[in-house]
């Protein structure tokens, strides 16, 4: 596929696809929002590509913007405070190249957490989206200890003052959720919104099953890596520059 | 609402399963002091929502968060909408708190529900681009 693709090619190629393909939105998906009443779509799978070469390891846009989006406040206990997305500093121990990356719910394909859960509550959504069922979840905390990123939190409090759209409480686990709530409306998530707005521009979000989406044509012809990605986890969530 | 009547009414009567029981006209006068929603209608027939309001949450809460289901007619977010009270001060009272429109029936027929430990109970502040 040709690099320059202007905006009418794309959506020429859009109009192909629908044609050829109708009832699979692959690309009003990502265009615009899912029609309401209509589930989540296995077409889709939803990831992101993180530039690490252009995060900054001052900035914390991305981890900001989520604690407002999500009305994730905090006790001060860096240790047990709900964290869905956060900064980690890595160095070459042989070089002491050091540089800087968030890391969240790496939303996998064969994600542990889900495996592990004895009610259901951690579960994957058609779109590829991890999510923890709350309303089923009894708090024992199996996907934090299964999760090789680290990216799962448990709430240790009574919470107030929660978000609509993000409801949370006591004796639940709860983690990134891409932004089901933007994605389901056509948006794209919290982190990469900022990231771009005050950040450094360094975070993709888009559709890896749609081969005319940016992030599909970068991971096609762009080295990327995954974290552990000897696991064979398969996550939505590529790098670059690790 | 018609307080004294009201009062009159639940002082003599057993009311146990009158919530859920007779006609409209009945149901009206005899029912705990419930707070005017906002609009005209309901999301389902009033006499259908008072039975089963809680079923079609249940089912909502699975089709919205396991499988994405966004803008249908039976959100919790939507319940809150309509059925918030605002205060004097000019500030939305949280949906469960003591006699607002979650808690007075529940407290009532002796209903507790855990939902809004974690449900914002006024109407979003979401500057978001939210789904329902
Ligand atoms: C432990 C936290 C928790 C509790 C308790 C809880 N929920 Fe939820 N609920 C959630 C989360 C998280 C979502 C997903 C929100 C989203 O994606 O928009 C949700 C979503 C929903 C939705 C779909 C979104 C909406 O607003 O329509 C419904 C309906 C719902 N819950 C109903 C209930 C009902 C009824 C109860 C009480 C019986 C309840 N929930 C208790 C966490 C909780
Ligand atoms: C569009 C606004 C709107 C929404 C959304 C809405 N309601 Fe209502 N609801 C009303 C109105 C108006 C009434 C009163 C209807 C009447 O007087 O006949 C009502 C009545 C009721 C009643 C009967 C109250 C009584 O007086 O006995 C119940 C129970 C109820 N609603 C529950 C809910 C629940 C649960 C939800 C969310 C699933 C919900 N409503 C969503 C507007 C709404
Ligand atoms: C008209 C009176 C009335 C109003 C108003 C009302 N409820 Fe109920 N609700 C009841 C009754 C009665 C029950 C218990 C039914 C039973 O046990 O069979 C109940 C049960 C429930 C349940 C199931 C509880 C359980 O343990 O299974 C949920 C959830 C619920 N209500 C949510 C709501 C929400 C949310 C609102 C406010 C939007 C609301 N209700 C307003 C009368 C009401």
């Amino acid at each position: 596929m040709s690099h320059d693709t202007s905006r009418r090619e794309l959506l020429k190629g859009a109009a192909a696809v629908v044609t050829l393909a109708p009832g699979l939105t692959l690309i009003a998906a990502e265009a615009g929002a899912r029609a309401p009443g209509t589930a989540a779509s296995p077409a889709n799978r939803w990831g992101l590509l993180i530039d690490t070469t252009k995060c900054d390891e001052g900035c914390t846009a991305c981890v900001d913007a989520c604690k407002a989006e999500m009305g994730l406040g905090g006790h001060d206990r860096p240790l047990t405070d709900a964290q869905y997305i956060r900064k980690v500093t890595v160095t070459d121990p042989k070089s002491g190249h050091t540089h800087s990356l968030p890391v969240m719910c790496q939303h996998c394909a064969n994600p542990p957490c889900v495996d592990v859960c004895p009610t259901g509550a951690s579960m994957k959504r058609a779109d590829g989206i991890v999510l923890v069922d709350r309303h089923i979840c009894i708090g024992c905390r199996y996907c934090m200890m299964a999760c090789p990123y680290k990216a799962r939190s448990f709430a240790h409090e009574d919470q107030s003052g929660q978000k609509e759209h993000n409801p949370r409480g006591k004796g639940c686990v709860e983690a990134c959720t891409l932004c089901a709530h933007r994605v389901d409306a056509g948006g794209q998530p919290a982190c990469v919104e900022a990231c771009a707005a005050t950040g450094n521009a360094a975070m993709l979000f888009g559709d890896l099953n749609d081969p005319s989406s940016e992030i599909a044509r970068r991971v096609a012809r762009e080295a990327t890596t995954r974290i552990r990605a000897d696991l064979g986890v398969d996550p939505a969530v590529r790098y670059q520059g690790i | 609402m018609k307080g004294l009547v009201l009062s009159a009414l639940m002082g003599i009567a057993a009311l146990a399963a009158v919530l859920v029981g007779p006609g409209p006209a009945a149901a009206g006068d005899l029912s705990p002091a419930i707070p005017q929603a906002k609009g005209t209608q309901c999301v389902e027939d009033t006499q259908v929502m008072r039975r089963n309001h809680m079923d079609f949450l249940k089912h909502q809460r699975d089709d919205t968060l396991r499988k994405g289901i966004r803008g249908a007619k039976h959100s919790l977010k939507d319940c809150v909408t309509c059925h918030v009270q605002t205060g004097t001060d000019g500030h939305p009272i949280p949906v469960n708190a003591e006699g607002q429109f979650c808690q007075s029936c529940h407290s009532y027929a002796a209903v507790s529900i855990d939902c809004f430990q974690c449900h914002a109970t006024v109407p979003g502040a979401a500057k978001s681009a939210s789904a329902r």
